[in-house]
C-alpha cells in the first residue's frame, strides 16, 4: 500500500475511535446503558491502538510489546484486586499514570527531534552550508506543546500521588508526632513558596521553547512541575478531596491533549478534551455543592469561625442519646425513612449493614430512600458506588435537590457518618464557614437519628445544632455496629 | 504550521464543547465511574507512546517511550476495568 493510503486509513480509524469515545461517554448518562458505554470506550481505545501499531512505521517492536504486556498485566491485577472501598485512591493513581505517560512521550519526542536536528545540521555543514532555519524540524507549536505536556503531565502525576496517599489515609511520624497525610498540611509561607515554584515552571517552559538544542530545560521543568503538583495538593484535606480529584482528572485529559499537539494527532486532542471538559464540570459541581469557589478550595482552608458559638453552648444539656431498642420502637409502623450516608459509612464499611436495615424496614411496609449529598465522601459519587456495591437499587439513591422538597413528609431520617452536609447553620448563619452551602434538610424530618461515634465536629470544625434539636436522637456508635444492633432490635420487637 | 495549528485548535475547541454537552447529562450517581472511565480515555496518550517507542532513536528516548507505553497501558486497562466493575454493580431491582 502507498504511504498516503496507509495514513488515510489510519486517520479514518482515529475518526472512528473518536466517535466511539463520544458514544461511550454518552452511554454513561444512564445507569442502564453505562456498562455498554464503558465497553464502547474500551473498543475505541483498542481501535486507536491497533491503527497505530498497524500504520505507525514501527521499527522497534521489543520495547512496545514489553510495555503493553507489563502495563496490561499490572492494570488487570490492580483493577481486579482493589476492593470497592479502595476505589478512590486507585482512580487517583491511574489518573497520575496517564499524566506521567504524557510528559514521558513529550520528553521522548523532544529528544528524538533534537537528534534529528543535530544530524541534519552536521550533514548540512559537511556539505559546506548551513542548515536553513525552516528545516530545524521544531515548530513553535511543537515546542509550546512539549512544555505544556511536561508541565501539566508532571503536575498531574505528583498531585495524584499525593491525593492517592491522602485517600489511603497514610500517616507518617515526624519529630515524635504522628501526622495524617489526609489532613490539610499547611507549610509556613506556602503562598510565597507556591508562587515561586509556579514562576520557576513558567521560566523553564520559556527556556524549553527558546533552547530547543538541549533537553535539560525540559527535565528541569518536569522536576519543578512535580514540586508544584505536590505543593498544591498537600494543603487540601478531608472533605475537599472530591474537588482536587476531579481537577486532577481534568488535568490528565489536558495533558493528553497537549501531547496531541506535540505529535499532531487528532484522536489525542479529541479524547483529551473530552476528559478535560468532564473533569472541569465535575470540579465545578463539587465547588457549587460546597458554595465555594475553586480558588477558595485550592488556596484557603476552612478554619473555625472565631465568633461562632462554641460546642458547649450548642450542645449543653440538649443532647439526647438513644439506644438500638428505642430506635426499634420508633420504626414501629413507620411510613417513610430516609438514610443520609457520609464518609463515616465508608470508613466503617457499613454499606451492607445499612442495606440490610433498609430491606428489613421495607419488608415491614416502609418506603426507604437514600439521600446523597454531592460532596458526601471523598470523591464525586463515592456513596453511590458503595451503596451500589451493597446491591441497593439505583432508583432509591436520591439527589439532594430531589429529596429536599419532600423531607417534611419523612418520619425518620438516619444520618450515618455525615456531619457538615446536614448542618442547618449553612442556612441560618451567614458568618459560618459553610454559609450558603446547600445541605440535606434532615432537620425538617419528624425524627432524626444521628449515628456518630462522638460529638466531634466534621471537616468544617464547627458544632452542628442539628444534634441538639428536639427531634434529634444521637446514637453514639460505630456505623456498622449501630446498624447491626438496630437490625437485631427491630427483629426482636 | 499556521494552517495545521488552526485546524488542531478547531478540533480542540469543538471537542471541549461536545464534552461539556455530554458530561452535564451524566447523573451524580455515576460520577465515580465517569471519573474512572474518562480517566481511562485520557490514557489515549498510549497512541503517542507507541509512536515514540516504535522509533529507533537512541536509548534515552527508548526508555522514556517504554515507560510511557507501560504507564499509559496501566491507565487504560486498569481504568476501563475498574469502571466496568463499578458499573456492573448499578442495578435496578423490582
Amino acid at each position: 500500500m502507498e504511504a498516503s493510503t496507509v495514513a488515510m486509513i489510519q486517520n479514518l480509524a482515529y475518526l472512528l475511535a473518536s466517535i466511539l469515545f463520544i458514544k461511550g461517554l454518552k452511554g454513561l448518562t444512564h445507569p442502564r446503558k453505562a456498562v455498554r458505554g464503558n465497553l464502547t470506550g474500551s473498543l475505541a481505545m483498542f481501535i486507536a491502538v491497533v491503527a497505530t501499531l498497524w500504520a505507525g512505521d514501527i521499527v522497534e517492536w521489543p520495547w512496545i510489546i514489553a510495555g503493553l504486556a507489563i502495563g496490561s498485566i499490572a492494570g488487570v491485577i490492580l483493577a481486579l484486586k482493589v476492593p470497592m472501598t479502595g476505589m478512590p485512591q486507585m482512580v487517583g493513581l491511574f489518573n497520575g499514570f496517564g499524566g506521567a505517560a504524557s510528559f514521558l512521550v513529550a520528553g521522548a519526542e523532544l529528544i528524538v527531534a533534537i537528534g534529528y536536528v543535530a544530524t541534519a545540521t552536521e550533514a548540512a555543514e559537511a556539505a559546506g552550508g548551513v542548515l536553513p532555519a525552516a528545516n530545524t524540524g521544531m515548530s513553535l507549536q511543537f515546542l509550546i506543546a512539549i512544555a505544556a505536556s511536561g508541565l501539566i503531565g508532571s503536575v498531574t502525576l505528583f498531585g495524584s500521588l499525593v491525593a492517592a496517599g491522602k485517600l489511603k489515609e497514610l500517616c507518617f511520624t515526624f519529630g515524635g508526632k504522628k501526622y495524617w497525610f489526609s489532613d490539610s498540611i499547611l507549610l509556613p509561607g506556602r503562598h510565597v513558596l507556591n508562587g515561586t515554584v509556579f514562576i520557576l515552571c513558567i521560566v523553564f517552559s520559556v527556556m524549553v521553547v527558546l533552547n530547543p538544542t538541549t533537553a535539560v530545560w525540559y527535565f528541569l521543568l518536569v522536576i519543578a512541575a512535580a514540586v508544584l503538583g505536590i505543593l498544591i495538593s498537600i494543603p487540601i484535606g478531608g472533605a475537599d478531596m472530591p474537588v482536587v480529584i476531579a481537577l486532577l482528572n481534568s488535568y490528565s485529559g489536558l495533558a493528553a491533549c497537549a501531547t496531541g499537539f506535540v505529535i499532531n494527532n487528532n484522536v489525542l486532542i479529541i479524547a483529551g478534551s473530552l476528559v478535560g471538559a468532564s473533569g472541569l464540570i465535575l470540579t465545578s459541581i463539587m465547588c457549587k455543592a460546597m458554595n465555594r469557589s475553586l480558588a477558595n478550595v485550592m488556596f484557603a482552608t476552612l478554619g473555625p469561625s472565631a465568633d461562632g458559638p462554641s460546642a458547649d453552648d450548642v450542645y449543653e444539656g440538649k443532647i439526647k442519646a438513644t439506644s438500638a431498642e428505642e430506635i426499634a420502637m420508633l420504626f414501629d409502623g413507620v411510613q417513610r425513612v430516609v438514610i443520609v450516608p457520609g464518609y463515616g459509612m465508608a470508613v466503617s464499611q457499613a454499606q451492607h449493614a445499612v442495606r440490610d436495615l433498609g430491606n428489613l424496614l421495607e419488608s415491614r411496609g416502609a418506603e426507604v430512600e437514600y439521600a446523597i449529598h454531592p460532596v458526601a465522601g471523598r470523591m464525586p459519587g463515592h456513596m453511590n458506588v458503595l451503596l451500589a456495591e451493597a446491591d441497593v437499587s439505583y432508583d432509591k439513591l436520591k439527589e439532594m435537590d430531589e429529596i429536599n422538597s419532600t423531607l417534611d413528609t419523612v418520619d425518620v431520617a438516619i444520618v450515618v457518618g455525615a456531619n457538615d452536609v446536614v448542618n442547618p447553620v449553612a442556612r441560618t448563619d451567614p458568618s459560618s464557614p459553610i454559609a450558603g452551602m446547600p445541605i440535606i434538610d434532615v432537620d425538617k424530618c419528624r425524627t432524626v437519628i444521628v449515628i456518630k461515634r462522638s460529638l466531634s465536629p466534621g471537616f468544617a470544625k464547627i458544632p452542628n445544632p442539628l444534634f441538639a434539636l428536639d427531634n434529634t436522637l444521637m446514637f453514639f456508635n460505630d456505623a456498622k455496629k449501630a446498624f447491626t444492633e438496630m437490625i437485631a432490635a427491630v427483629k426482636e420487637s | 504550521m499556521g494552517a495545521d495549528l488552526v485546524l488542531l485548535l478547531t478540533i480542540f475547541v469543538l471537542a471541549i464543547f461536545v464534552g461539556f454537552e455530554i458530561i452535564t447529562k451524566v447523573p451524580p450517581t455515576l460520577h465515580t465511574p465517569l471519573m474512572s472511565g474518562s480517566n481511562a480515555i485520557s490514557g489515549i496518550t498510549v497512541v503517542g507512546a507507541l509512536m515514540a517507542a516504535g522509533k529507533d532513536e537512541g536509548t534515552t528516548a527508548a526508555v522514556l517511550a517504554f515507560l510511557a507505553v507501560a504507564l499509559a497501558t496501566v491507565n487504560v486497562v486498569g481504568g476501563f476495568l475498574v469502571s466496568h466493575r463499578m458499573l456492573a454493580m448499578f442495578r435496578k431491582k423490582g
